[in-house]
C-alpha cells in the first residue's frame, strides 16, 4: 500500500497533463513504515525524446537526486509516469523493465485530461504487475 | 580485496534489510558473483542467466557507469563502492499497431476474464489479435478450438482436409452427428461461430505439406499442432523453428497423453526431444490401436491453455517441459527437457535449412507391406453357400471379436497364432480375416512360412464383409 497525499497526486496529474501529448514522468519519494508514505515528488527529464510513449530516467540523475533525498532522510518509494491516451494500467514495455518494491503510478491523460493515477507493484514471482492499492490522503499529515 | 556494494531500497528485502554488502573480489565480475552467491535472490534482478547484467540495472564503480570501463573485467580496488542503480524506463508503447478494442457486447461476453488481473482488458485485447493456427480438428483440435473461440481469439486458422465420420464422434466434440459426411473444417467452422460470432475462422482445406506449410504458418502467431501422425508432427515443428513460431505440442495414445510448448528461441524443438521418428508401425494410430475419448479432451484443453498464457506472457509456459499423463492412474508427471546442441535443426551446427519430405523422413513407403492371395467378401459368400468349409480363422483381439465375428469363425489372435500353429489343419483351406484385411495378411505370411499350402486373406475384413454381404452387422 502506498499513501499518497491529494496534492502530490494533482501534482502528477498536472504533470501528465502538461507534458502531453508526449510522456511525463518523476520520482515519487517518502518514508516507509508498516505502509510507504509519499512526501514528495520529484519530477525527472524524460531521456526518450525519440519516442512520445517511452519515458528513461537518466541513471546521473537518479543518483543526484537520490543523494539530496538521502541528505533529507527520504527514501525513493516508485515512480509516476503518464499513458497519454493509453489505459493507467502497466504495459508489457513497463513489465519487463520494472523493479520489485517500487511502486509504479501510472496516470491516463485523454486528449489532454488527466484521469485517477493507479499505482502497480511488480509480482514477487513473476514480471507482471498487480494493482497496488493508492490511498490518498486529503491532508498532508505531519 | 573488500569492495562495498550499495544496495537499492527494492532490493534490500534480498540482502536482509542491509543498505550495504562488503564482498571480497579482485575485478567487478568477481565482486558481483560474491554478491548473488552470498545473497542468491539478488541474482535474478541483477543477472541475465549468462551472468550479463540485466538492461534496467546499472552498476557503478565508484562514480562511472562499469559500461563505460572495461565492464565486468574492471579491476576494483579496497574500499571501492559498488552502487547498483535502476534504471527506470516504460512507457504505454502505443506506437504499434492500434491495441483491439472491446465492444459492450464482448466486454459482457469476456467479463470473467476481465475480472482476472492476469488477464484483464489489456489480457483480453491481446487474445482478440492474436492470430492462432490449429493443425487438424480431430481429437486434440476439437477441445483447443472450442476453448481458444470461448476465449475470445480473434482469429483461429483450421488446417483440415477430412470428412467427420461417425467414428470421431466418441472424441472430436468440435463436430456432432448433424455433419457427419460434411467436411470437418465446415462443421468446425459452423460450431466455433456459433459459440462465439466474435471470432475469425480462417481455413485451410488441404494437407500440410512441405510445399505449402511456411506459407500457412507464416500467418500466424502460435501454432497448436493436433496432429496424429509423425511425418506432419516433424513438418509442423521445423516449419515453426524456421519460422521461430511457438509450438503448441499435444499427443494422444489409448490412455496417455502428452503436451509441451516448442519454442526453439527460448527452448527445445520436437526434434531435440524425438530426432528420429519411431519405425513406422510400431507406434499404432487412434484408429489401430484405440483412444480414451476424454484423453484429447484434457491434452487439447492443455494446448489451449499455454496458447492462450503465451499470448499473454502470463504464468510459467510449458516451454522446456514435458507433461505426461496417464488417465488410468490419474497422473501427471512432468520431464526437464534441454535443448539439444547436436539437434538438426534448432542446434548450433544445424543440418536442416528447408523443409524436407517428411513422408520419406519417416520410412514410410519403404516398408513392404504382407501380401499373398485374397478373397473378396462377396467370393467368400458364394463359396460358403455352395457348402465349401474352409477354416474361418480370426485374427483379431478377443475384444473386437466381442464386437461382431463371422458365424463358424474361430480366434486365435494374431500375437498368438506362431505358438498356436498345432491347433491347425495343415492341409486345409484356410481364410485369414481381421478388421479391415491387413492383420489377416499378416498372419496369412505366418501360415505360410510355417508351410500351410491353402491359405488366402479375407480382403476388406469383417467389416467388408459387413458392407457387402450383411447390412445388418456391426460395424466398428
Amino acid at each position: 500500500m502506498i499513501r499518497v497525499p491529494e496534492a502530490l497526486i494533482d501534482a502528477i496529474r498536472r504533470a501528465g497533463e502538461a507534458a502531453y501529448p508526449a510522456e511525463s514522468c518523476g520520482l515519487v519519494a517518502g518514508r516507509v513504515a508498516s505502509d510507504k508514505e509519499a512526501v514528495r515528488v520529484v519530477p525527472m527529464a524524460n531521456r526518450r525524446a525519440d519516442d512520445p510513449h517511452r519515458y528513461l530516467i537518466d541513471p546521473e540523475d537518479w543518483r543526484r537526486v537520490e543523494r539530496e533525498l538521502k541528505a533529507e532522510g527520504l527514501e525513493i518509494l516508485g515512480y509516476y509516469h503518464s499513458h497519454p491516451d493509453h489505459p493507467a494500467v502497466p504495459s508489457e514495455f513497463d513489465a519487463a523493465h520494472a523493479w520489485p518494491w517500487y511502486s509504479y503510478i501510472i496516470v491516463d491523460v485523454r486528449a489532454g485530461r488527466a484521469g485517477a493515477p493507479a499505482s502497480w507493484v511488480l509480482g514477487d514471482e513473476s514480471r507482471s504487475f498487480a494493482r497496488e492499492s493508492l490511498v490518498v490522503l486529503n491532508e498532508v499529515e505531519a | 580485496m573488500s569492495v562495498t556494494f550499495f544496495i537499492p531500497t527494492p532490493l534490500r528485502s534480498f540482502t536482509s534489510g542491509q543498505a550495504s554488502v562488503d564482498v571480497a573480489g579482485t575485478t567487478v565480475r568477481e565482486a558481483l558473483d560474491a554478491l548473488v552467491t552470498t545473497h542468491d535472490g539478488l541474482r535474478r534482478h541483477l543477472l541475465l542467466e549468462d551472468g550479463r547484467l540485466r538492461n534496467f540495472v546499472n552498476l557503478y564503480l565508484n562514480d562511472t557507469d562499469v559500461r563505460y570501463l572495461a565492464q565486468g573485467e574492471t579491476r576494483v580496488s579496497d574500499g571501492d563502492a559498488l552502487t547498483i542503480v535502476p534504471s527506470i524506463a516504460g512507457g504505454s508503447g502505443a506506437v504499434a499497431a492500434e491495441p483491439a478494442t472491446l465492444s459492450h457486447p464482448e466486454v459482457l461476453r469476456y467479463s470473467r476474464h476481465l475480472l482476472l488481473p492476469e488477464v484483464g482488458v489489456e489480457g483480453q485485447r491481446k487474445l482478440k489479435q492474436a492470430r492462432v493456427l490449429l493443425v487438424g480438428a480431430g481429437g486434440l483440435g476439437s477441445p483447443a478450438s472450442l476453448y481458444l473461440a470461448a476465449a475470445g481469439v480473434g482469429t483461429i486458422g483450421l488446417v483440415e482436409f477430412d470428412l467427420v465420420d461417425s467414428t470421431n464422434l466418441q472424441r472430436q466434440i468440435v463436430h456432432g452427428t448433424s455433419t457427419v459426411g460434411q467436411p470437418k473444417l465446415a462443421s468446425a467452422e459452423a460450431r466455433l461461430k456459433d459459440l462465439n460470432p466474435f471470432v475469425k475462422v480462417e481455413g485451410f482445406e488441404t494437407r500440410l505439406t512441405s510445399e505449402n506449410a511456411l506459407e500457412i504458418l507464416r500467418e500466424f502467431d502460435v501454432i497448436v499442432d493436433g496432429t496424429d501422425n509423425f511425418p506432419t508432427r516433424y513438418l509442423v515443428n521445423d516449419a515453426c523453428v524456421l519460422l521461430g513460431k511457438p509450438n503448441v505440442y499435444g499427443s494422444i495414445f489409448r490412455f496417455e497423453g502428452q503436451a509441451s510448448v516448442f519454442s526453439a528461441a527460448e527452448g527445445p524443438c520436437y526434434r531435440c526431444l524425438y530426432s528420429e521418428p519411431p519405425p513406422p508401425g510400431l507406434v499404432p494410430s487412434c484408429a489401430e490401436g484405440g483412444v480414451l475419448g476424454v484423453l484429447p479432451g484434457i491434452i487439447g484443453s492443455i494446448q489451449a491453455l499455454e496458447t492462450i498464457k503465451l499470448i499473454l506472457g502470463a504464468g510459467d509456459s510449458l516451454i522446456g517441459r514435458l507433461v505426461l499423463f496417464d488417465a488410468l492412474r490419474l497422473r501427471f508427471r512432468e520431464l526437464k527437457l534441454r535443448k539439444d546442441p547436436e539437434c538438426p535443426i534448432c542446434g548450433e551446427h544445424r543440418s536442416i535449412h528447408e523443409l524436407i519430405d517428411y513422408v520419406a523422413f519417416c520410412g514410410i513407403g519403404d516398408e513392404t507391406a504382407p501380401s499373398g492371395p485374397e478373397v473378396t467378401a462377396g467370393e467368400l459368400k458364394r463359396e460358403l453357400d455352395q457348402g465349401k468349409q474352409p477354416i474361418l480363422l480370426d485374427v483379431r483381439e478377443p475384444h473386437e471379436w466381442e464386437i461382431v465375428h463371422l458365424e463358424g469363425a474361430r480366434l486365435i489372435p494374431l500375437g498368438q497364432l506362431p505358438n498356436r500353429l498345432a491347433e491347425l489343419d495343415g492341409h486345409a483351406d484356410i481364410v485369414t480375416i481381421c478388421h479391415r484385411g491387413s492383420r489377416s495378411l499378416r498372419a496369412l505370411e505366418i501360415l505360410r512360412a510355417a508351410g500351410f499350402g491353402h491359405v488366402r486373406s479375407l480382403k476388406g475384413g469383417v467389416d467388408g464383409w459387413a458392407a457387402d454381404n450383411d447390412p445388418e452387422m456391426a460395424r466398428y
